[in-house]
């Protein structure tokens, strides 16, 4: 089970060729309370880079995109519910939605977690 | 000039502060042969005097409503508006503030809004409303662009009773917009088949009640298509006195309703400023455009409001925003909402039934003129006549007369072959005696 | 004998202290319900005789259930809205610096015209025989703005400073049409300082937005212009001046780009109460801009509207202009409300009726008050008081693009507040605590953390003195760590800080009636 980001501070938990995906702590942190998520429907194809979710808060609004290519096959419709969930535990409970890996080669792209502190430290 | 603090001494002294010796040396970012050598071609400071007199000749060469006995409608109503409504929204601190972007210095703003957004749920029939648009025409284009939104279709079918000019603004920004719209042939007595130009392609039908010739609509069977084929209703008013006993667009399956707010709390004003109504279901609140105000709690536990949604809006979502609107029509707003807490249930009820009965009588009374024929077998307080002449110029003729009779359809309509049609609307401001008039003025110049 | 009618007049010791009132109330400020919750549906501040019993003619239409609506007498409608309005900043409270808004003195004269019955009390659908002196003062007010905007034509329709935007960006579609390029013209450049409203318009009517980078110096550079434009181009959206308080000053260069290009010039006029009198947007190489009546000629902003956005445009643009126009013929005006025949390219409507004629007078009346010469001082004096403002400020709070002069309203930016744990949000709730409406914080987006603090020419030296004098002790105590005076604030304000999360995340936007309550078993 590795974890990669991407520079837009989404994070991919990977397990086999099923990824789980969400936004980082940065961004969490970044974004402010968390008020509403919109998730996409399962069964849907998604290319890497294109829009696959969305989130906002009260003053911001952003897109999630995917890190890699794939098909959805889950999505957490509890932060529909209780958005404040992706403030709380963005790694854990507060994931958004799981991908079926179409080309695990592109986690190459990705950054591992270690490059990613990194690439937070450049940034702030 | 007496809306100018500064003193001469003080712009010497504030320049010196900045550390100019001239005013011109804060405007150097002006490329030099660009700045005004000369003031503008225009006339000279006029003192309060002077601008009362000159605006005052212009005023008076225009016919107020007031002052004859008055029978236009057509999307803008001449009703009485009490006395406090105009003090009130005078208020300095209504009068004088912004949007309330800072909302523990502006609840009196939030919470009007609050109640409007109520009122106007109400009256509807709907769930949700938003704290108001320019006007009724272009919260019409807007309703159709959020269906389009919901649906993810992109073509809207107008009834033949919706105003033309609210027609006119669907069509201008769907064509923009690459969006497609069929309207339906103008529409007089509300025969049109409605339901044949639903199908799977369409996003939203948007039908007036009552529709721009008067008539009441129905919209029961429209919804019901509409929804079997997975689009919505817009339903849409110009009167909103009309919802006081007609039923609400609401109760009939409308997903959209809009409308003009003028009506209620507004003076006619030439056209505008007007406020435009918009409500729809809870469910498609993320898609709707405008200010919303919301409930919450202060640090303190107290009740109060904020605007709230706002990540659909332009200032934070720019080029993905469900609309570019920025401010509503505040001060509009609190007169209708001022106006409509004022009548109350038992006031606007009331009120809706005086205008139907004046509308009945005057209808009644022009039957009987001969050659005039009364089209609607339905209405509120306002109704279509077929005249022997064309219209326009009975108009006019009446006009001269010292009536205002109504909207020749050709005015709204024109090469539509309904020459012959007039719009007449009767309110409460009508008397016996205005009545007459009219029937008399309408008589001599047949 | 002694006189035991002595009282305290002067404060205990305990007077210091706030303390709970049983009401909520804190003497003027009065807690107040929501209509809905004293109001009664069978009462009404309306007195009308029962109608005349007809036989209805609503075809069965009629409503069936009760619509649930409260009504108030008058002595309780007066009192709930006079409280209401009593937990509202407005300008004739005090200085209201909120950048980018124009909150200048609205004159009761302009309200006074605007109610004169043969303006007020006419119908946008009266025979125009009828309302001649209302066509006239429309025309009246477009040869004012377009001599004081050096442009050939004006639109008066737009309901507002985004349909403006509207109405400007649909004539360059329609114009880009007519030179059978609209598959081909579909890019519109908008810097990143713009107003949220801009690329939201472009998007409206299916152009592409692509951002253009503003310069250190908070300008926007023709390079990175030239760079973008093109073939594709059909237009800039530019704020001159911009929402930095810049003037821009490469203005002619940008608009010979883009018209090298093919594409259009639109302004953003939100900002021309600065340079009204000292420049013109037609020389500048301008093809439209809407003019913000509400800010810069003063029509009262009234809660968030409403506003009116004429605009104005160039010879090539005219013919492209939404309906409906005035028209003059022989001394007697007439509107033209439809296409007529000899249109190529009709944009059409994009309003019902005319336009927004309360505004128009008050507009009118605003600038015959002034002359040409009281506009040109107004800009002067606005953009002397901002400069004012700026020069007393610059050394305690921060100016992201240095201490040179800025046109009518001044941005600072939170530098200076790093590591002092206070924000600018922070800041701006104190202000309210000195009772003053704060300055619009966090935008322009191009800046972090940025205050946009425009005074305008309503402000006299004095008001403006004790402002920055407040805003100086403010600063200090930022420096002196007393923290607590800024992230508490407002401490004094009807509301303390407000939740938007939970307005946000439970979504309350009407009142509901409260759930009834069970009857208690026997």
């Amino acid at each position: 089970m590795t974890t990669y980001y991407t520079k837009d501070h989404e994070y991919i938990r990977v397990e086999g060729d099923t990824g789980t995906v969400g936004i980082s702590d940065y961004a969490q942190s970044q974004l402010g309370d968390v008020v509403f998520v919109e998730l996409p429907a399962v069964g849907k194809t998604l290319t890497k880079g294109a829009e696959a979710a969305v989130v906002e808060s009260v003053k911001a609004a952003s897109e999630v995109y995917a890190p890699v290519s794939g098909e959805v096959i889950a999505v957490n419709s509890a932060i529909e519910e209780t958005p404040a969930t992706v403030n709380e535990d963005p790694l854990g409970d507060g994931w958004f939605l799981k991908i079926r890996l179409s080309n695990a080669g592109e986690l190459q792209e990705l950054m591992t977690e270690e490059q990613y502190e990194d690439y937070l430290k450049t940034i702030s | 000039m007496r809306y100018l603090p500064l003193t001469d001494a003080d712009r010497s002294e504030m320049l010196a502060r900045i550390g100019v010796a001239s005013i011109d040396e804060l405007f150097t970012d002006i490329p030099e042969r660009m700045r005004m050598k000369a003031p503008a071609d225009l006339p000279r400071a006029k003192g309060e005097l002077e601008v009362e007199r000159h605006l005052g000749a212009m005023a008076a060469r225009n016919v107020p409503a007031s002052s004859v006995p008055f029978f236009i409608g057509a999307g803008a109503y001449k009703h009485h508006v009490p006395a406090t409504v105009d003090h009130l929204i005078q208020r300095s601190e209504f009068l004088t503030s912004y949007t309330p972007y800072q909302p523990e210095i502006a609840q009196g703003t939030l919470q009007y809004l609050f109640e409007f957004q109520t009122q106007v749920a109400m009256l509807t029939g709907m769930e949700v409303a938003n704290a108001s648009m320019y006007d009724g025409s272009t919260a019409t284009a807007e309703a159709v662009l959020m269906a389009h939104r919901v649906t993810r279709r992109h073509k809207a079918v107008l009834s033949g009773g919706l105003h033309p000019h609210y027609a006119e603004v669907v069509e201008t920004l769907s064509r923009l917009a690459g969006h497609e719209v069929q309207r339906l042939t103008p529409d007089v007595t509300a025969k049109e088949d409605l339901l044949t130009a639903i199908d799977d392609s369409v996003s939203c039908v948007v039908v007036q009640t009552p529709d721009v010739f008067g008539n009441l609509r129905d919209l029961r069977a429209v919804a019901d298509k509409a929804h079997a084929h997975g689009a919505l209703l817009v339903a849409v008013f110009t009167e909103a006195v009309s919802l006081g006993v007609v039923e609400a667009p609401g109760a009939m399956g409308a997903d959209i309703v809009v409308g003009e707010g003028q009506s209620i709390g507004n003076a006619l004003s030439f056209g505008g400023p007007y406020v435009g109504l918009f409500a729809t279901r809870q469910k498609f609140v993320r898609q709707m455009p405008g200010r919303l105000a919301g409930e919450t709690v202060d640090a303190e536990g107290r009740r109060g409001f904020v605007l709230t949604l706002s990540t659909r809006e332009q200032h934070i979502r720019r080029d993905k925003a469900t609309s570019n609107i920025c401010t509503n029509s505040g001060l509009c707003c609190l007169a209708f909402t001022i106006h409509l807490s004022l009548l109350g249930e038992e006031g606007l009820t009331r009120l809706a039934r005086i205008n139907h009965a004046n509308a009945v009588k005057l209808a009644d009374a022009v039957s009987a003129v001969p050659g005039v024929e009364v089209l609607n077998e339905t209405f509120f307080n306002e109704f279509t006549l077929r005249l022997p002449k064309p219209a326009a110029a009975v108009v006019e003729a009446m006009a001269d007369r010292h009536v205002l009779a109504g909207v020749p359809v050709s005015r709204l309509l024109p090469g539509a072959g309904l020459d012959d049609l007039l719009l007449v609307a009767s309110t409460e401001v009508n008397t016996d005696a205005d009545r007459a008039a009219f029937v008399s003025a309408l008589t001599e110049v047949l | 004998m002694l006189n035991r009618q002595g009282r305290p007049t002067a404060p205990g010791a305990g007077a210091a202290n706030g303390h709970a009132t049983f009401t909520g109330n804190r003497a003027l400020q009065q807690e107040e319900a929501l209509i809905f919750e004293f109001g009664r549906t069978d009462v009404t501040g309306v007195d009308l005789d029962e109608p005349a019993p007809v036989a209805d003619r609503l075809g069965g239409l009629g409503r069936k259930e009760p619509i649930g609506l409260p009504g108030l007498s008058e002595p309780e409608a007066m009192r709930h809205y006079v409280r209401l309005s009593q937990k509202n900043y407005g300008i004739d409270t005090g200085l209201f610096p909120l950048g980018s808004c124009t909150m200048k003195h609205n004159p009761r004269l302009n309200e006074k015209m605007a109610r004169l019955p043969g303006f007020a009390d006419v119908h946008p659908l009266q025979p125009v025989s009828t309302v001649q002196g209302a066509l006239a003062l429309m025309d009246e007010l477009a040869h004012w703005l377009k001599e004081l905007t050096g442009m050939p034509a004006v639109t008066l329709s737009p309901k507002a400073g985004a349909h403006g935007e509207l109405a400007g960006m649909a004539a360059i579609k329609a114009a880009i049409a007519a030179r059978g390029e609209a598959d081909t013209r579909k890019v519109v450049l908008v810097p990143d300082s713009a107003h949220g409203t801009n690329p939201a318009t472009a998007a409206l009517i299916g152009f592409t937005v692509k951002p253009v980078p503003a310069r250190e110096d908070g300008t926007v550079d023709p390079a990175e212009v030239a760079k973008r434009a093109g073939p594709d181009t059909a237009a800039i959206m530019l704020t001159n001046p911009n929402t930095c308080g810049l003037f821009e000053r490469d203005v002619v260069e940008i608009a010979r780009v883009i018209h090298d290009a093919g594409g259009y010039f639109y302004c953003d006029g939100a900002n021309f109460n600065a340079i009204v009198g000292k420049a013109r947007p037609g020389d500048l190489g301008v093809d439209a801009m809407h003019i913000n009546l509400h800010k810069t000629f003063s029509t009262p902003h009234g809660g968030g509207g409403p506003g009116a956005g004429p605009v104005v445009l160039s010879q090539r643009l005219a013919a492209f202009a939404p309906l409906p126009h005035v028209r003059l013929d022989e001394g007697r005006f007439s509107l033209v409300e439809h296409p007529s025949a000899s249109d190529q390219s009709p944009l059409g409507r994009l309003t019902a009726f005319h336009g927004q004629m309360g505004m128009f007078v008050r507009a009118l009346a605003f600038m015959l008050s002034h002359g040409a010469e009281g506009l040109k001082q107004a800009s002067e004096d606005a953009v002397l008081n901002a400069n004012y403002v700026r020069a007393s400020l610059a050394d305690v709070m921060s100016l992201p693009f240095g201490n040179r002069p800025c046109m009518h309203e001044v941005l600072f930016d939170d530098t200076w507040l790093k590591g002092t744990g206070v924000t600018t949000l922070d800041f701006a709730k104190a202000l309210i605590d000195e009772g003053y409406h704060p300055m619009t914080v966090y935008f322009p987006l191009v800046v972090h953390g940025a205050m946009l603090i425009e005074p305008t020419e309503s402000e006299s030296k004095a008001s403006l003195d004790l402002f920055i004098a407040t805003l100086r002790d403010l600063a200090f105590a930022v420096r002196d760590g007393d923290t607590a005076r800024f992230t508490g604030a407002p401490y004094h304000a009807p509301r303390r800080r407000l939740d938007e999360t939970r307005a946000a995340r439970q979504p309350v936007l009407r009142w509901t009636p409260p759930a009834p309550v069970p009857e208690a078993a026997e």
